[in-house]
């Protein structure tokens, strides 16, 4: 569902943070991305959700190359990708709620229609009680799971997660995981980036490693 | 100068459903604000606090005044214009000069029955001596005795309808029977008068367009400006897979309500000085001054045409500001590629 070709990449003038990358990701699979920090793992991640074009290779993203992907396609194709950001990215004005909802209201869907599923998920993660809380009085743990209960409102064909356990304690970082293989076993590809080894260790998954620019992907 | 009795309605009848107008705009605005606040449709994703408000509103409102008072202006002096000239086409002048040192009452008399004999003349009236030399005075000064001064001497006819009255006939006529007559059926300064009132239009109309061109361009920069600030908020949105008109949609909420503020308090402050300005004009009633501006204007009063002049201008700067904010988003979104 999504292919690398020979991929590169460069910010503006300086060098290749990333070189010869080829592998794909397939439909209904679960993979780690690890590496040092500075590796390349977000860099990556933005690639595959078509935030940041390549500067050489081919990607594919369900099958369409992205370099032909126009401007105003990129809104469906990204619906149907969820992404947690390693700094969550939550809007600082709405309360858990709204941001957990705002891609069912981006997708102009009526709030009466979404507003259980919300409360669901929110129940899901824990966060029920901090359903009208804002983010900025949230702690680091609750944040991230806010993202990731934006991420998945929307029933993504594919999950993309940066250090989606970085803020939480190991038993949470456990249950969250346990999320992300029910996830894929309802059928949505999973791709975490994470440096934390512990939690690797919990779900023998495909690991893509980055390190020195390049990729090795242990099976 | 007859004015007609049609416009001196009672000042209750015509501020009544003014007001009333007012009122409602005043509570239309108010639940388009409550909805940008948020409310049933969620709370705005664009934070209203990060949209450069007062002073926005503030600009807003002074163009939308600005606006006003020339629209208002342009009423003024159309109905001005439009009065004048039926005033003065109803009426023509025969203009009868003195040939030697008599004959001038029988030429008058003559000149008098054909005007009255023509067909579509209501009435014809000799401008007596008394008349003219009060006519005269401002230029030839007091205690004038016009018998020793060769001047020209009036007869008024008044038209049933300009259209249809046979004045070629009466010209015809005159030249025929009575000697020194001359038929001036006042077309010269009717058209004068078009010309003069069609430029003021113009003028008028210039300034709105340039008052209104002036206000677009604060709205594309306060748009900037907010895009600016809410670099974070649009690129989780696209984030999310919003699609750009969603995203302008946003932004233009914000601005819809402060184009309607805006131009509610400057149409408001329009309106206000115009009923003020009707006031003291009919408050001044009696003394020269009311008397020559009523004369002039009847009545400074900008009428219903004026009334939804502002009204339009309002609506048309409420436009204005989501129409331009909203392009403006949309072409910057397309640039951020
Ligand atoms: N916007 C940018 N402009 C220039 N250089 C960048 C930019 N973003 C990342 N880099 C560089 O690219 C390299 C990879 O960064 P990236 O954020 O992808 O690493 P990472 O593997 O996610 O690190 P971490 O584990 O710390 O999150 C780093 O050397 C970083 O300095
Ligand atoms: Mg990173």
């Amino acid at each position: 569902m999504i292919e690398f070709e020979n991929v590169g990449l460069r910010y503006g003038m300086g060098p290749e943070v990333l070189s010869d990358l080829t592998f794909d990701i397939a439909p209904r699979s679960f993979q780690f991305l690890t590496g040092p920090s500075g590796a390349g793992k977000t860099s990556l991640i933005r690639l595959l959700f078509l935030s940041l074009k390549p500067t050489r290779g081919l990607i594919r993203v369900f099958g369409r190359d992205t370099a032909r992907v126009g401007r105003g396609e990129l809104p469906a194709l990204r619906r149907r990708i969820g992404v947690v950001f390693q700094d969550f990215r939550l809007l600082d004005h709405l309360t858990t709620y709204e941001n957990v909802a705002l891609p069912l209201r981006v997708a102009g869907q009526e709030e009466a229609s979404y507003r259980a599923d919300v409360v669901d998920l929110l129940d899901w993660v824990g966060l029920g009680e901090r359903m009208h809380a804002m983010p900025p009085v949230l702690s680091g743990g609750e944040k991230q799971r806010a993202a990731i209960a934006r991420a998945l409102i929307t029933r993504p064909e594919i999950l993309l997660a940066d250090e989606p356990t970085g803020n939480v304690d190991p038993p949470l970082a456990k249950r969250l995981l346990r999320l992300f293989v029910e996830l894929n076993r309802l059928g949505t590809s999973v791709l975490i980036a994470t440096h934390d080894l512990a939690l690797m260790e919990q779900f023998d998954a495909r690991r893509i490693v980055l390190a020195e620019r390049r990729i090795e992907i242990y099976e | 100068m007859a004015t007609g009795g049609e416009k001196k309605r009672r000042p209750s009848d015509r501020t009544a459903p003014r007001v009333e107008a007012a009122k409602r705009v005043v509570r239309a605005a108010a639940q388009v604000r409550r909805r940008a606040r948020g409310g049933e449709a969620g709370r705005a994703i664009v934070p209203p606090q990060t949209v450069a408000g007062r002073a926005l509103v503030s600009v807003v409102a002074i163009m939308c005044f600005l606006a006003c008072l020339a629209v208002g202006a342009l009423s003024v002096v159309r109905e001005a214009a439009h009065d004048w000239q039926v005033d003065i086409s109803r009426e023509a002048t025969i203009q009868i000069k003195p040939i030697g040192t008599t004959g001038m009452e029988m030429r008058l008399a003559r000149a008098l029955s054909l005007a009255r004999e023509t067909s579509g003349v209501r009435s014809a009236r000799l401008v007596d001596e008394r008349e003219s030399t009060a006519l005269l005075e401002p230029w030839l000064g007091q205690g004038l005795d016009l018998s020793s001064l060769p001047v020209p001497r009036l007869v008024v006819v008044e038209l049933e309808d300009p259209a249809s009255a046979d004045l070629s006939g009466l010209r015809a006529k005159l030249a025929q029977e009575v000697e020194g007559a001359m038929l001036d059926d006042h077309a010269v300064w009717a058209a004068r008068l078009r010309t003069m009132a069609g430029g003021v239009v113009l003028v008028g109309v210039g300034v709105v367009v340039l008052v209104l061109a002036a206000m677009v361009l604060s709205i594309v920069f306060a748009t900037r400006a907010a895009m600016a600030g809410n670099r974070d908020v649009i690129e989780v949105l696209h984030f999310v897979g919003a699609e750009d008109p969603f995203i302008a949609r946003e932004f233009r909420r914000h601005f819809v309500v402060l184009g309607l503020e805006g131009g509610s308090v400057g149409g408001a402050a329009a309106l206000a000085l115009f009923g003020l300005g009707d006031l003291l004009l009919r408050s001044g009633r009696g003394d020269p001054l009311g008397d020559q501006a009523q004369a002039l204007f009847g009545g400074f009063s900008i009428g219903w045409s004026g009334f939804f002049g502002v009204i339009a201008i309002v609506a048309l700067v409420t436009a204005l500001t989501g129409i331009t904010s909203r392009a403006t988003v949309l072409g910057h979104l397309k640039r951020l590629e």
